[in-house]
Order: C-alpha cells, then structure tokens, then sequence
C-alpha cells in the first residue's frame, strides 16, 4: 500500500503503476472547471436578459458534458456515475430553487405595505386602500392559541400513557398507529369535522374561533404525541430507577425526573407542531370564517386569521384590485415571518436547552 | 424491629391517589385520541347522510351526489398523481445527495433547508403559484400545445394565465417534497454500513453502490414516502384552490395545459363551503367523507409498510 502511494505521488517511473491500476481517469479539476465554465456562461446569459429558468437549464445541459467528456476517457462505469452525480446535485438544486422563489417574492412583494397602520388598523369600514390585518393578527394569536391550550395537555398525556404507562400493550400499539394516521388528515377535512360538530350544538352556519381551535388540535395532537413520545423515549432508565430506588411514587418520578429532563426537546416539538398549524387555512375557512372587525372572543362569531385573510384577499380583491393585492402580499410575509421565528425558536430550545453528555 | 418493617411492606402495596389519577389521566387521553378519529369519521357521516341522499334539485351543484363527486375524485387523484411522478425521483434525488453525496458536515444543514419547505404555510405556496409561476409557466405551455399537441396531455388551448393542473401539480410537488425526502433521507442514512462498504471494496462506483447496496434495502421505505406523499397531495386544499382555473360543470379530461380543469375535492369545498347553505353543506361534508376515506386508505397502507419493515429489518 505504502510502496504504491509513493510510486503513485513521485516522479511517474517506466511503468506508470497509477495508469495501471485505475485506468484512464479525468483529471482531478474536471468536474469543477465543467462546473465553473456552466455557472459562469449561465450567469453572463442570465445578465444579458435570459430568464433564469432557462439559464439553469443551460448550466444543467453543460455540466451534462462531465458525463460525455468522462465516457471518453474513462469508460461508461465511471459516465454513470459522474451522470448520476449530475443528476443528483442538481436535483437538490431543483429543491432549493422554489424555496428561494418563495422567499424573494413574498419578501419584495410584501414589504411594500408594511407600516404601522397596517399591523394596527382592521379592515373595518376600509374601501381600496389602507387598513391593516390588526384583526387577522389577533384572532390568528387567539385560535392558535386556544388549539395549543387544547392539544399540549392531551398530546402530553397520551405521550406519557405510551411511554411510562402503557408497557407496550395492544392498546398502545393502535394508539400508535393510528396517530401517525392522523397526521394524514387533510385539513379541510378536520375543518369539516369542526363544522359538523359544532352544527349539532348551534345550527346550520355556525362560525366560531373555538371551532377553528378544535379543527386545528385535530391536526396538533398527533405531531405534539409523536415529538413529545420520541423525547421520553431518550431519557435514561437509570433516571427512573434511581428515583424509584429513593422510594418517589411513579406519578411524581414522571412529573419531577422524566419530563423536566425531557423539557427542551419537548417545547421543540410543541413549537414546531404549533408552527405547523399557525399557517393552516383551510379549517378556518370553513369553521371561524372572516370578518373586518376585532373579535377578541373565541365562543362569539366570525374570527378573522392571517392565512384566510390572505386567501379571501387574492380570490375577492374588490376594484381595483392592487391594493387588496398588495395587503395579501403583507399578510403572506407576516405569517412567514411568524413561522420562520417558530422554527428558528424551536431549533435554538434544541440547541441550547437540550441536555449534554453522553454522546 | 419488626413493627417497623411491616408497615413498609404495607407501604409498597399501597397505590397513592396520585398515581391513580396520573395514569388515569393518561390513559384516557390516549383513549381520547381514538375517540377523536372515530368522530371524525362519525360526524361526517352523520351530517354527510343527507347530503349523499339529497335530490338533484335540493343542492346547488343540480346534481345528485355520484355524478357530482366523480369528476372531483378524478380531479384529485390526477392532480395528486401527476405530482407524485414529479415529486418522487427529486425527493431521492435530495435525499440521496443530503445522505450520501454532500459533504458530512453539510448534510444537516441541507436537511434545514429543504425541512424549511415543509414549513411554508400553504396559502404562501398558493399566492406563490398563482402570482409567480403560472405566468411563468404560460410560455412553455404555449410551447407545448405547439410542438406536442399530438399528445392528449398537451392537446391545448394553452391557457394564456397558466393556471393548469399542471401548474397545480408543480406545486403539490414542491409541497410534497419536504416530507418524502425527509424519509427517504432517514432510510438511506440507516443502510447497513458494511453492506456499502463490501460493494465499494468490490470495485463498484458510487452509483453502482446506491443501486446494490441503498436502493434494495431502503426500497419499502421509499414506497410508504410516496404513499406518505401522495396522502397530502390528495388533501391539499388551499394552493390547488387558489391556482387552479376551473372548467365549467363537471370535466373529466386528460388535457393538462387547458382553462378547462376538473377542480379537487378540498379545492371545492374550500370554493364553494364558505357561501352554502341548506343540502348543499351536507353534499360537500359528504365529498369530504369521500376525501378522508380516500387519504385515510393511502396513509393506512403507507404506515403498515413502514411498521413491517420496522420488525423484518435485520439492521437494528
């Protein structure tokens, strides 16, 4: 091995024993110079007026000459695998492109509206330009709210029954189950579920906050159980037994050693499962409907949220159109915002709060 | 001494209320939880009922309830099933390039980024479809009715705004993407190290690798992220409702790139729910009952793959 590599990196002797041994190959910078070349005439394309789609295009269909380039030196092994190199980087490159689509457009689009009297007026009374989404804002905190305060004690819970409780019996294995099919769910159809529940108890046409709270926990519970389930699986038996062994009743070694141990990545799960249904528009579509106004009351009436606001903004603009356009645009980068701090949130709990040690 | 020991063994056989009420607390929210899903399905079809049963003219659509839910069916499931095709060979594309092809210490963070998708909220996607990529997809369109019209798929009119299941299923592919590659990302990481390691001292190249070593072994586990997929494409309501231009009355047409679309069943609910009233409600609860069946079926299997291949594989 050693006497090879020597030979391999001195002076190539008589006998190349690298040419010998791994045949032909393409030199070391052909993938970056193919790459380089493909990025740079891309570029000058794109700054010469091409759309940027078919820029990207352009560069994929260069960077396809690695492969050819390959299969004449190297032989047609190694050209697939330098294809499906290609292939998969740029796939991934594919994925990146709307997200970064998404972003710029909603960030141009809606920073255009943004002022204090459009995250502190309604849309009450308000006519083509002007007003704001104080009432969308305050009734998304409110709803979303109400479904965590329903769905954390009974995602909590179940998660306990699974893991300290349940000793691996029946029951648990189709509690299981059937809640990582309940995150299948489609929204509409746990928004339809609201209405009809609700529908017994108030009549045809009901709209209320509390309706879109329990639509929404319908689509909480089963991401609070499994994140919550997957935390007090990691933490140690020891723990437990330690504390068994001082003589602590079951029911306070869960509340004092298990969860406080399992804290951080607990309030991770939550938060992500609240960012999750924070951006959810079709349950509250059906169940808490829309409204110009404030409504601080959950249990009375039309409740206005981000997302549906957004919605009913683009699909019944009013003449002219641009203005409610343009507070469409807001709303959208609003509610991004919000999600994206959820999840920055949520990523530093785990970061920084997680306990360390054994690995 | 022994007055002493007898109370404690006394003790360790007593249950302390608080033990009862904390695994009675738990225990019944587990129960909860089923009885939730239960409902779900109880209460669609207790308010569903009328709605399937309805006469023609007792509902807005002047249809009765078969001959209405159908081009909706087929609209959801073309819509959804176009955007697995797209959706599947990208998602192992990315998971394979975040498992295996990028370096170490990147891959997390790659895998950020493309999570970050998951959690775009679906009416941003929505406004997103509808203001940025169908016009931007109007022109291939265009260019599709005129070269490969000959195929029914691309048989036109264009449409000029670019508001085709099409476009809708673009953008239930970029919706769907997060999730499969998330566990198709997992599943690869899980494959055997020393089944990859004996293919690469064998001589095989990378790909040849995946293919010998990744591919068999990860194989359920990319079909149930397909299924996983392929549930929240067919539930997806808001971005397909607000993109997609609707064909007047009920079309069943393979023609993609057209005005003339058949509309999704969440799509249609979510367009018409909002102003319904009287047996009109109950068809539309009824059609959701038809979704959730549907989606419940999909995710049922898709989970039943994943929990046997759970027990069958000899890694962990």
């Amino acid at each position: 091995m050693t006497t090879l590599t020597t030979k391999d990196s001195g002076t190539p002797g008589p006998l190349d024993v690298r040419q010998e041994l791994y045949g032909a190959q393409l030199p070391s910078w052909a993938g970056k110079a193919v790459l380089g070349g493909g990025v740079a005439i891309g570029l000058v394309l794109y700054l010469l007026g091409t759309n940027l789609m078919l820029a990207a295009l352009v560069v994929f269909v260069i960077s396809l000459a690695l492969p050819v380039w390959s299969v004449t030196v190297e032989g047609s092994r190694k050209a697939t695998d330098r294809l499906v190199t290609v292939l998969v980087t740029s796939s991934f490159v594919l994925a990146m492109f709307p997200l970064v689509s998404i972003l710029a457009t909603v960030i141009t689009n809606g920073t255009r509206v943004l002022s204090a009297e459009f995250f502190t007026f309604s849309m009450r009374n308000v006519v083509g330009e002007g007003g704001g989404i104080y009432h969308a804002i305050i009734g998304t905190l409110l709803i979303t709210g109400g479904a965590a305060v329903i769905s954390i004690p009974i995602g909590l819970f179940a998660a306990i029954y699974l893991v300290e409780y349940s000793e691996g019996n029946r029951l648990s294995r189709w509690i299981r189950f059937l809640v990582d099919v309940m995150t299948g769910i489609p929204s509409i159809v746990a928004g339809l579920f609201a209405y009809a529940l609700f529908v017994l108890f108030f009549g045809e046409g009901v709209r209320l906050g509390i309706g879109g709270s329990v639509a929404l926990s319908v689509l909480m519970i089963p991401v609070v159980v499994r994140s919550t389930e997957e935390m007090l699986k990691l933490v140690p038996n020891e723990l437990r037994e330690a504390s068994y062994a001082l003589g602590v009743p079951k029911w306070r070694t869960v509340s004092k050693v298990v969860l406080p141990t399992a804290l951080a990545g607990i309030v991770t799960g939550i938060t992500l499962a609240v960012a999750r249904v924070i951006g959810e528009t079709a349950p509250l579509l059906i169940i808490a409907g829309l409204t110009d106004s404030v409504n601080f009351n959950l249990f009375d009436g039309r409740m206005a949220t981000l997302p549906v606001f957004t919605y009913s903004s683009v699909r019944s603009p009013g003449i002219p159109p641009e203005f409610s356009i343009d507070r469409a645009w807001g709303a959208a980068l609003t509610l991004l915002v919000i999600v994206m701090l959820l999840n920055l949130i949520a990523r530093l709990v785990s970061y920084f709060f997680s306990p360390k040690g054994e690995r | 001494m022994t007055s002493t020991l007898d109370p404690r063994r006394k003790r360790s056989a007593v249950v302390r209320p608080g033990d009862r009420v904390f695994s009675g607390l738990s225990t019944s929210a587990g129960v909860l939880i089923l009885l939730v899903l239960a409902g779900v399905a109880a209460f669609l079809t207790i308010e569903g009922i009328p709605g399937i049963t309805a006469s023609p003219d007792e509902v807005k659509s002047g249809q009765s309830f078969l001959p209405y839910v159908w081009p909706l069916v087929f609209g959801t499931l073309l819509a959804a099933i176009i955007a697995l095709i797209i959706a599947v060979p990208i998602a192992i594309g990315v998971a394979l390039f975040i498992s295996h092809y990028s370096p170490r210490r990147l891959g997390q963070i790659l895998g950020y980024l493309v999570d970050l998708l998951a959690a775009v909220p679906s009416v941003v996607y929505g406004l997103w479809g509808i203001q940025f990529l169908a016009p931007n997809l109007a022109p291939s369109y265009k260019w599709l009715e005129e070269n490969l019209g000959f195929i029914p798929f691309f048989a036109g009119p264009a449409a000029s705004g670019g508001r085709t299941i099409l476009t809708v299923s673009i953008v239930l592919a970029v919706m769907i993407l997060p999730i499969m590659t998330a566990i198709c990302r997992e599943i690869f990481l899980q494959t055997p190290r020393l089944h990859e390691e004996a293919a690469l001292a064998l001589g095989a190249t990378r790909w040849e690798m995946a293919r010998m070593a990744i591919f068999p072994y990860a194989r359920s586990g990319i079909v149930s992220a397909a299924m996983l997929g392929l549930g929240r494409a067919l539930g997806e309501t808001l971005a397909v409702a607000m993109v997609l231009s609707v064909g007047v009355g009920s079309t069943v047409t393979a023609n993609l790139i057209s005005n003339d679309n058949p509309n999704t069943i969440a799509a249609n609910i979510a367009l018409i729910f909002p102003e319904a009233s009287g047996k009109t409600v109950n068809a539309l609860i009824a059609s959701g009952l038809v979704l959730f069946v549907i989606t419940f079926l999909v995710n049922f299997a898709a989970r039943a793959i994943v929990d046997r291949r759970k027990e069958f594989s000899g890694a962990n």
